[in-house]
């Protein structure tokens, strides 16, 4: 086994990722400023700029699931239990006692079995949550008229779209804690910006990289 | 500010000199360039009139059906049976909570009717053979008013001393020759006399409709300003034979339906029948504007406050007050409040009590479909609570109503104490004794007022809290003075008091609100614990 640099984040990808976090922040100040906590921004251009960047945010989206589909990049989000409880353990316990971190990353699994199942969750789960809830109350003018109680469904939705949006509030305290967690923040943004990540390698897999993907290794 | 003072002023220049002009005989305007008639050509009109009949009977003889459609109109009947609620209405039947009632008061009341010598309440205008009046609404020289108590007749040579015309100006002798060949569509002049200064004075009653409306300017009415559309009220009160689209009492509050086909005529005089009923444009945010009209009046967001422009509105009258004598012995009177346009108002007097005046008023919000319901005078009432002089019908679910803006006037007025009903009173009357403003005795200004319009009384009498609701439709703001999104969409907005509606910014602290805030509290809770730990152990694992 060595340790060589991968290149494990494609441009697209990296694109997504800081576009979304671009657009998450925007969406959060924003909607806290329309539902009546952040008076940094008054209400008539919150709504506009939550409205333009949630549009955006769900194009991005379009693009994503189809990049995740045809270039197979999927199979990094199968949940697997193997190895799930050791980085539980180790979060919860073994990093205070100096433990090494149990999962070591591999080029064709980028993501540790606990940080596979979050992501896979908020987006099966907590993506879609906000995003059908939201586009559910922008529409709200064409469907009133076919529903009845149009305005308690409203306060429903609208009260679902508002959890779901602490709830990704939530998980972006945590994503954000955890780049401090084993290793320097630096070192855990690196990855993201530059798309290469340390990453441990059998023979077998260095050589191929350096034969046949040799852009892919540093 | 400055330049609205100023217009102000200019405007209350321009009225007090209308008179003066006409008394220098200068030439009579015309009105509607390009018409096929002039008025003053007609022989007929080119003679010495001695009366106001005289001129109608000669309009009449080529109006020939004229007259007729006049009689028929609310103009002339004062009266008017609700299609929804079958309450028989109109001025001739109504109490309200401004000056009372008609019966009793006839000459003073009915100086505003569009017709001649109406002076009782009990008999229609047909039955006294009231003549209609054409020049209150037709002349368009300036030259033609009424007199302020003369059952609508005009103030003709000689003018007795102290004689005061509907607007309260001094009366001046009307040159009855000149005002009839001057006629022409109504404007703002013909309409304002009358509707600018109901309840007794400028802008008393409604708080959107004062003096102001002669001649505005842009931001207080951006359709009938010069400077803006410098519309008539019959631009939007659209008439047909002689009546009018827009009415108080079975309002269209919800209209749906826009300006119809090309060339189709709609007689309504809803903001959509010009404007349509998607008036915002095609971007985001008018889309998002749009989206309100299911919901709004246009005039909730457009008619951001009332009474603008620099003349108060009564918002608070209590009668019960009235009849105090100051040191003189004579009857008190107090003008504690001065206006935006520098006049002064009076705050109390003997005749009609305490006042409370207000300027740039933001309305109160209901849910309306259109309908009002008077409390009329058969009516029994409970005294213990404010009586609602006229309610406001309404519900968010029922899909024609919308949120209305309106003025509400905090009344206290006389009732049956036992009877339990709104009493009728009999104010004016300078030579009766029994004429509160005369005699400032309520007991007898009650009765012969119950007398007059026929009602029973017990003798008892007392005052009761009243509201009375005024839906606010004229001063329409330009539109980058309409109401700015946070007014609402805030907690303690303007729409604190409103249901049925889910509204995003009014409640921070909802369910949903409460519950996110504490998940993300408690996350980072949980993760300021693990720092903590990781920090008191000296440990950061080794992830690399």
């Amino acid at each position: 086994m060595t340790e060589r640099f991968v290149k494990i984040y494609p441009r697209f990808e990296r694109f997504w990722h800081w576009t979304q976090m671009a657009l998450i922040f925007v969406l959060m100040f924003t909607g806290l400023a329309v539902t009546g906590l952040n008076g940094l921004i008054p209400f008539g251009p919150a709504v506009m700029l939550h409205i333009i960047a949630a549009l955006a945010l769900i194009v991005l989206w379009v693009f994503a699931i189809f990049w995740h589909i045809t270039t197979g990049t999927w199979v990094h989000y199968v949940p697997t239990t193997k190895g799930l409880f050791k980085v539980a353990r180790f979060y919860a316990w073994g990093i205070f006692k100096g433990e090494k971190h149990p999962y070591r990353k591999a080029y064709w699994r980028k993501h540790n079995p606990l940080q596979a199942l979050t992501y896979l969750a908020l987006k099966l789960v907590l993506f879609p949550a906000i995003w059908v809830t939201g586009v559910i109350y922008l529409t709200y003018n064409f469907w009133d008229s076919s529903v009845p109680n149009a305005t308690l469904w409203l306060t429903i939705v609208a009260n679902l779209h508002l959890l779901a949006g602490f709830a990704i509030a939530a998980f972006v305290l945590a994503h954000v804690y955890l780049l401090t967690v084993g290793g320097s923040f630096r070192a855990h943004v690196r990855p993201m910006v530059t798309g290469f990540d340390k990453v441990d390698l059998t023979p077998e897999e260095e050589s191929y990289l350096e034969q046949d993907e040799p852009v892919r290794i540093r | 500010m400055p330049t609205r003072v100023l217009t102000a002023v200019a405007v209350s220049l321009l009225l007090g000199a209308s008179g003066a002009l006409s008394q220098e005989g200068s030439a009579p305007v015309i009105s509607g360039e390009g018409s096929t008639a002039d008025h003053s050509k007609f022989k007929i009109l080119q003679k010495e009139f001695t009366s106001g009949p005289e001129v109608t009977e000669a309009c009449v003889s080529c109006h020939t059906e004229a007259d007729d459609q006049v009689m028929h109109s609310i103009h002339f009947t004062w009266e008017f049976e609700h299609p929804g609620t079958g309450q028989l209405l109109g001025k001739r039947n109504v109490i309200n909570a401004f000056c009372g009632n008609v019966a009793g008061n006839e000459p003073r009341c009915t100086s505003c009717h569009a017709g001649y010598g109406w002076d009782d309440m009990s008999q229609t205008p047909q039955q006294e053979a009231v003549t209609p009046d054409c020049l209150v609404c037709h002349d368009r020289s300036g030259e033609y008013t009424k007199t302020a108590t003369g059952a609508g007749m005009p103030p003709l040579d000689p003018v007795k001393p102290g004689t005061k015309t509907i607007t309260g100006a001094e009366a001046w002798p009307v040159d009855l020759s000149k005002a009839a060949q001057s006629v022409g569509m109504p404007g703002r002049e013909n309409c304002g006399q009358c509707h600018f200064y109901g309840g007794g004075g400028d802008n008393v009653k409604h708080g959107d409709l004062s003096s102001v409306l002669f001649n505005p300017s842009r931001d207080v009415d951006v359709h009938m300003s010069p400077e803006g559309g410098n519309m008539v009220c019959s631009d939007c009160h659209v008439s047909d034979q002689h009546s009018w689209a827009g009415s108080r009492y079975d309002v269209m509050a919800a209209d749906t339906k826009g300006p119809g086909m090309p060339h189709e005529r709609r007689d309504v005089a809803t903001c959509q029948s010009c404007h349509g009923t998607a008036p915002h444009p095609a971007t985001l945010k008018g889309v998002k504007l749009n989206d309100h009209t299911d919901k709004l009046a246009c005039q909730t967001c457009h008619i951001p406050e009332f009474a603008r422009g620099g003349v108060a509105t009564k918002m608070e009258w209590d009668w019960s007050t009235a009849g105090k004598m100051g040191e003189d012995g004579k009857p008190l009177s107090v003008e504690d409040y001065t206006q935006g346009d520098g006049k002064h108002r009076h705050t109390y007097l003997a005749t009609k009590g305490d006042f409370v005046w207000e300027e740039n008023v933001a309305p109160i919000y209901e849910w309306f479909n259109g309908q009002v319901e008077y409390t009329l005078g058969d009516e029994t009432i409970d005294p213990s609570k404010v009586v609602e002089v006229n309610r406001i019908s309404g519900d968010p679910g029922d899909g024609g109503s919308r949120i209305w803006p309106f003025k509400r006037l905090d009344g206290r007025q006389a009732y049956d104490a036992g009877l339990n009903r709104l009493a009728y009173s009999h104010v004016w009357g300078p030579t009766t004794d029994s004429a509160f403003w005369t005699n400032f005795d309520w007991s007898k200004a009650i009765e012969a007022g119950m007398k007059a319009a026929g009602a029973e009384y017990s003798g008892e009498y007392g005052f009761v809290d009243t509201h009375m609701s005024w839906p606010i439709t004229h001063m329409v703001a330009p539109a980058e003075e309409a109401l700015d999104c946070a007014e609402c969409h805030a907690a303690d907005g303007r729409m604190a008091g409103i249901d049925g509606v889910y509204m995003p910014g009014r409640a921070p602290f909802s369910m949903a609100g409460v519950l996110g805030l504490a998940l993300v509290a408690a996350t980072a809770l949980a993760l300021g614990i693990h720092a903590l730990g990781r920090i008191f152990t000296g440990k950061n694992g080794d992830a690399s």
